[in-house]
């Protein structure tokens, strides 16, 4: 289903210190999720990764969908003992998250990268994660 | 600018949902929408797109701007031909879901936006309007 007009880009996964980070720089769909799952999966296992940083800065709308999303990748990686932190979160994003009533449950934040490395670290064990 | 803009988009799969938020912020930015103005209004746009799409079999959105005393109006309307929505006030709690979401899109998008109408039944499907102000000084 993809569409022409709309450029289509895999997430790259960077690797900083012992930490992956990716930067998600627009909207997130099944398919660009799932072949984000898979190579980040794959990468935290090739590199004995300890945390994952997900940039989320450039995103000027988290709704409940892309929520779940990037919930899904946390637990994921909290299986393959990798502690997932969300980062850059845009102001007007906190308050619109709550107001939906969005609670990315289980999921670490931090102001920037350098804050999501430091909470990484520290290496805080996440709260187990419940579905949904 | 042009004071007034609108625009239809239909809506059938998942990237149209992606269209209505470009076109929104688009119109937005013009209107010199706060960025919290902006993230409300195209976030509860967003749920209700992806509801259309996926609840009710597709549809379209017809998004408006028009020029008001002070600042801007943005609305836009969703409809679907659907199965409609057997009990809204249900359908707005939080955590109801017929699929396998969470169950708080429409709920969360009445909360986003000043104005929210709904009127949905089997025979006609859904339609949802959605409308705030923005860019006021
Ligand atoms: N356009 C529509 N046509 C038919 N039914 C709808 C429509 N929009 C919403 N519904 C019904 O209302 C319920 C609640 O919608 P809501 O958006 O709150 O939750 P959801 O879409 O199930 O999950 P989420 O939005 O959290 O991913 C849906 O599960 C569906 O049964
Ligand atoms: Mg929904």
């Amino acid at each position: 289903m993809a569409d022409p007009d709309l450029p289509r880009r895999e997430i790259q996964i960077y690797r900083v210190h012992d930490c992956l980070l990716i930067a998600i720089q627009d909207d997130l769909d099944d398919g660009m999720v799932i072949a984000l799952q898979d190579s980040l999966m794959q990468r935290i296992v090739s590199s004995g990764a300890h945390g994952v940083l997900i940039d989320i800065s450039a995103l000027e709308i988290v709704d409940t969908f892309t929520g779940r999303m990037l919930a899904g990748i946390a637990r994921m990686a909290s299986l393959l003992d990798a502690d997932c932190v969300l980062v850059g979160m845009r102001p007007a994003v906190a308050i619109t998250l709550v107001e939906l009533g969005m609670r990315l449950e289980g999921v670490k934040t931090a102001l920037n990268v350098d804050r999501g490395l430091e909470l990484i670290r520290r290496s805080l064990r996440p709260v187990p994660v419940n579905a949904g | 600018m042009q004071d007034d803009a609108s625009e239809t988009i239909v809506l059938r799969a998942q990237h149209d949902i992606t269209r209505v938020r470009r076109a929104l912020t688009l119109l937005l930015t013009r209107a010199s929408a706060k960025p919290t103005e902006m993230t409300k209004f195209v976030t509860a746009a967003s749920e209700l797109a992806r509801n259309t799409v996926l609840h009710g079999g597709g549809g379209t959105a017809t998004i408006e701007l028009t020029r008001e005393r002070k600042g801007f109006r943005i609305s836009t309307i969703f409809e679907d031909a659907g199965p409609g929505i057997a009990d809204v006030e249900a359908a707005l709690r939080s955590g109801f879901t017929t699929g396998s979401g969470l169950g708080l899109g429409l709920g969360g998008a009445k909360r986003l936006c000043e104005v929210f109408e709904l009127v949905s039944s089997a025979e006609a499907g859904t339609r949802v309007r959605i409308s705030s102000r923005v860019g006021l000084r």
